[in-house]
């Protein structure tokens, strides 16, 4: 099937198999790979991506399904070398260690601002609820979203 | 030629910002996954959808006519493929029983996820298409699930073996023969009591995955592995594979979390390397988090015995322990080791005399293969003695601290000889308990709780503690020889100051998150007095540091990090013999501060260590018989292992009517000697912490009585989300380990080994008022609901 896509700016034609999942339409057509798998269930986050906006876990998502939408992925955050407030707000406040669930965490924490751009610590668990990571018991991502939050 | 200027620092100890965010919050880093690899094949693997039975016939024809599809083998077609079963590198007694393992099963299957067949395919959907379309036909058995029942040998799993018992290992120390009897018999105090460690799945966030690329005219293999042991994996798979070892390479590119989980040698990690032989391509395999549940090992799986006895005065006379331990189908890397990895520290923190009677035996069981996970044996022994000292004081009617504290190892008792013979390096454990105490508000929390826990309420405050110690920064290579460990326990590194002064560390350990980019380059930095910028630390690629023993049982910087230290202080000998040469002076009159060279008490006369970098570079005016060039290689043994301590308290608010538990309060006071970088030793603890909070309230594999595992996704398995677990308050103390020169200890897993004891005890200081004496893990709100149940009515807990 035929599908158009705006991925971090840059406008994709292409012919997908229709059971193509947009996670695996970014990292194996498009060569994204910042954009990680975790699970099989929709559990994880680790694929979560912006679709239009809002953050969404590409795994829930056939590529055709993304037919004229725009998506940003991991690496479509960083502008002329400098990194977006929130990467770098991980990166202070050591958010992240093995960085396998950074991609979605980061994206799903954007998203989580965009809604509710000064949450409370309670706020910001809750609104990662969706999104897992087995290495920083969350004390440190939590740290950062708030930390993005207040340097807004 | 530009040459950097010596900076003035002081690095070790100051919180630098981690070099490996970057990459991985860009995506720019690249897990195994990530790799594309032209020309791949893709393997997928039948597993086995029964805990027992034998393989009667495989059909694989319908399977062979999918598009795409470019072989299926099975376990008997790749027999003469392997020059010797998976490897198990710890026979922890000479008449330990150790089935043959193979990466493919040949006549019966002995788990749920044991591997019947392999297809190799062009793509990831027809390999995995084609495993539809193969036909097994089984003989179901009767699955050995429970470990008391393993033990009787009613059904023996391995019927070559003729038992299920694959070991008894005891440590029996006793001042005089039949002490502990008679300490038990004199005891005024006793207790005995039983714990289940439940199985964990380690649910590393990157499932693995692999790509073995062969060079069949250049005569070598690479193995790309999402793998935690890069070095011993090389080593195993050349024994296994009959490949001679140098045309072995194994990458680690970027590791996504381990735990212990990616320290073994995995069927898929042969099966890939065999096939890419055999089909001259590379061949990739990525596992399904559904496999990952099933085919990487698990974690604990023990049943725990244990006998406390005490005096008058609620000193502890005597331990007893019996260990049961689930070795599941066969044993991996390690894992009969890992039970006895815990043996010694089953009396904890305390003071005892020489009458310490342990044993554990190990059972097979029709389950995945357990092996280390976080902690590793370590965690199961701290649950053991930390819940025994709850029991022996509400037996005494005392308070658990307070029967700590007549317990502790005292601070001038270190360095401390312990009843087995190990010597503790150092610890102040009251100390740090009484800071955890202090920031847990202890008195107000027991004052809230008196009004708080009135007859009729339905919400009980309880508080919580664990004191532990861990022993860990494996490990003495003589020690392990006396366990029996067919490996040694030293590290490896390599520092190279680089013409430009730019400094390369190529270390022997291999992080998956820990930071040692980051640390590592500090602690050259400190040594050479450069910036830490300046130094590149290169890993995990055995072509690059071909000496090492990788990461786990937190080794890398206890171990590792000193071998980098030492390397330091050899290249800058190096460096004094030259800077002596060219200041016309002798090497003793030379100072070496904030990377330059000086004459004592003539600070003119001085030589940075860019020029010497330089100089030894050029190799111009170097004093005779010196080689060019600044580098040194150091493989270190430890004198002893590390031994971190620390306690840990929270306070948790039990709800009677829905079971619900939710941790108000969370301290983890924790001593790890020196710090390289606070912020990572910080968060080290913040994971481990909540990975020990999991084990107490959330996780299990959970099995049906036939063996199926019945949380094999994340939507069943349940790992805590951000929601689910509190704020983490993490505060030190500082008891410098006297056995190396950073005077630093491991970290990496105490948070693990603090934490359950921690919450359960907290919980049952709740319930207490209701009878409450003991509560399963994990407390799920079923559980916990359960119990208040069973104690009110008087019935068994």
């Amino acid at each position: 099937m035929k599908v158009s896509v705006t991925v971090n700016g840059k406008e994709h034609h292409g012919d997908v198999e229709p059971r193509t999942l947009l996670v695996h339409y970014l990292r194996e057509t498009l060569g994204l790979t910042g954009t990680n798998v975790g699970c099989d269930t929709s559990s994880c986050g680790a694929c979560t991506i912006h679709l239009n906006g809002e953050a969404v876990k590409s795994c829930t998502m056939l590529a055709v399904q993304a037919d004229g939408a725009s998506v940003t992925t991991i690496e479509g955050l960083a502008k002329d070398g400098v990194m977006h407030p929130m990467q770098t707000a991980f990166m202070e406040n050591h958010g992240l260690q093995c960085g396998y669930c950074t991609p979605g965490m980061v994206m799903a924490a954007i998203g989580l601002l965009n809604e509710n751009p000064k949450p409370t610590e309670e706020e910001v668990r809750m609104g990662l609820e969706g999104n897992l990571c087995r290495c920083t018991g969350y004390h440190n991502i939590v740290k950062s979203v708030l930390a993005a939050a207040s340097a807004k | 030629m530009t040459i950097t200027e010596n900076k003035p620092s002081k690095i070790i100890g100051t919180r630098l910002l981690r070099r490996e965010d970057p990459p991985l919050l860009t995506g720019e880093a690249k897990f195994t996954n990530d790799l594309n690899i032209p020309g791949a094949l893709h393997l997928s693997v039948l597993r086995s959808p029964y805990a027992h039975a034998k393989i009667k016939s495989i059909d694989v024809s319908a399977a062979l006519k999918i598009a795409g599809v470019v072989a299926v083998y099975t376990g008997k077609d790749l027999q003469t493929s392997w020059a010797a079963p998976m490897p198990c590198a710890w026979a922890v007694t000479t008449d330990m029983k150790n089935p043959a393992h193979y990466p493919l099963a040949i006549d019966k299957v002995c788990y749920v996820g044991d591997g019947v067949a392999a297809v190799l395919a062009t793509n990831e959907t027809a390999s995995r298409d084609a495993l539809d379309a193969i036909d097994v036909q089984y003989e179901p058995l009767k699955a050995v699930v429970d470990l008391e029942d393993s033990l009787s040998d009613k059904n023996v799993i391995h019927s070559d073996l003729g038992t299920n018992k694959s070991y008894t290992w005891p440590l029996l120390v006793e001042e005089t023969p039949g002490c502990v009897e008679q300490a038990f018999k004199k005891a005024k105090y006793k207790i005995k009591e039983r714990y289940v460690q439940q199985r964990l799945i380690p649910m590393a966030m990157e499932p693995r995955a692999i790509v073995a690329v062969p060079q069949p005219f250049g005569g070598d293999i690479t193995l790309y592995s999402s793998t935690q042991i890069p070095h011993i994996l090389k080593v195993m798979s050349a024994i296994t594979l009959g490949i001679p070892e140098h045309q072995v390479r194994v990458v680690a590119p970027s590791v996504g979390g381990g735990f212990g989980s990616k320290l073994n040698v995995y069927a898929e990690e042969l099966l890939c390397m065999a096939l890419a032989r055999k089909h001259n391509a590379p061949v990739r395999w990525v596992e399904e988090r559904s496999e990952n549940s099933q085919a990487t090992i698990q974690g604990r799986g023990q049943i725990q015995h244990v006998e406390l006895a005490a005096d008058e005065n609620g000193k502890i006379t005597a331990v007893r322990v019996r260990i049961i331990g689930d070795m599941g189908a066969y044993l991996q890397l390690v894992t009969p080791g890992v039970p006895i990895l815990g043996a010694f520290l089953y009396a904890g923190v305390y003071d005892i005399p020489k009458a310490y009677d342990f044993s554990c035996t190990s059972v097979f069981t029709n389950l995945t293969p357990t092996d280390a996970y976080r902690g590793a044996g370590r965690p199961e022994a701290t649950y053991a003695i930390e819940m025994g000292i709850e029991a022996l004081a509400r037996e005494m009617k005392i308070d658990s601290f307070e029967l700590r504290k007549r317990n502790y190892i005292k601070k001038e008792q270190f360095p401390y000889t312990a009843f087995s013979g190990l010597t503790y390096d150092s610890g102040d454990h009251l100390l740090a308990a009484e800071k955890a105490a202090k920031m847990t508000d202890l008195a107000g929390v027991r004052a809230q709780q008196k009004k708080q826990n009135v007859a009729g309420a339905t919400k009980l405050l309880g508080v919580g503690m664990s004191s532990y110690f861990e022993m860990c920064g494996l490990a003495p290579s003589r020690v392990l020889a006396s366990l029996n460990y067919s490996a040694g326990g030293w590290e490896s590194a390599t520092v190279r100051v680089l013409p430009t002064n730019k400094v390369q560390v190529i270390t022997g350990t291999s992080p998956h998150g820990q930071g040692h980019e980051t640390s590592w380059a500090m602690i050259a930095a400190e040594k050479l007095g450069v910036a830490p910028e300046d130094v590149d630390v290169l890993h995990s690629d055995t072509a690059i540091s071909p000496l090492g023993l990788d990461t786990y049982g937190s080794r890398s910087l206890a171990v590792g990090g000193i071998a980098i230290a030492l390397a330091c202080d050899k290249v800058i000998e190096k460096a004094k013999l030259i800077a002596a040469h060219q200041l016309e002076c002798a090497s003793e009159d030379l100072q070496f501060e904030n990377g330059t060279f000086s004459v004592k008490g003539s600070p003119d006369r001085a030589l940075p260590l860019a020029a010497i970098a330089f100089g030894a570079f050029t190799a111009h005016n170097l004093p005779d018989g010196c080689e060019p060039n600044l580098e040194a290689q150091v493989s270190y043994d430890p004198p002893n292992f590390s031994w971190p301590f620390g306690t840990h308290m929270c306070v948790v608010e039990v709800d009677t009517e829905t079971g619900a538990v939710e941790i108000l309060k969370y301290i983890a006071v924790d001593d790890c000697g020196n710090q390289i970088n606070p912020l990572i030793v910080e968060g080290q603890v913040h994971g481990g912490v909540v990975q020990g909070i999991a084990q107490a309230l959330f996780e299990e594999a959970v099995y049906d009585m036939d063996g199926n595992l019945k949380t094999t996704t994340l939507a069943e398995y349940l790992v805590p989300a951000a929601c689910d677990v509190p704020a983490i308050t993490t505060a030190h103390t500082v008891t410098p380990s006297p056995t190396n020169q950073l005077g630093v200890k491991g970290i990496g897993e105490a948070g693990t080994i603090g934490a359950a004891p921690t919450v359960i005890t907290a919980i049952i200081d709740a319930l207490s008022s209701l009878g409450v004496k003991t509560m399963a893990m994990p407390a799920s709100p079923q559980t916990v609901w359960k119990t208040i149940n069973e104690a009110t009515s008087g019935g068994k807990q």
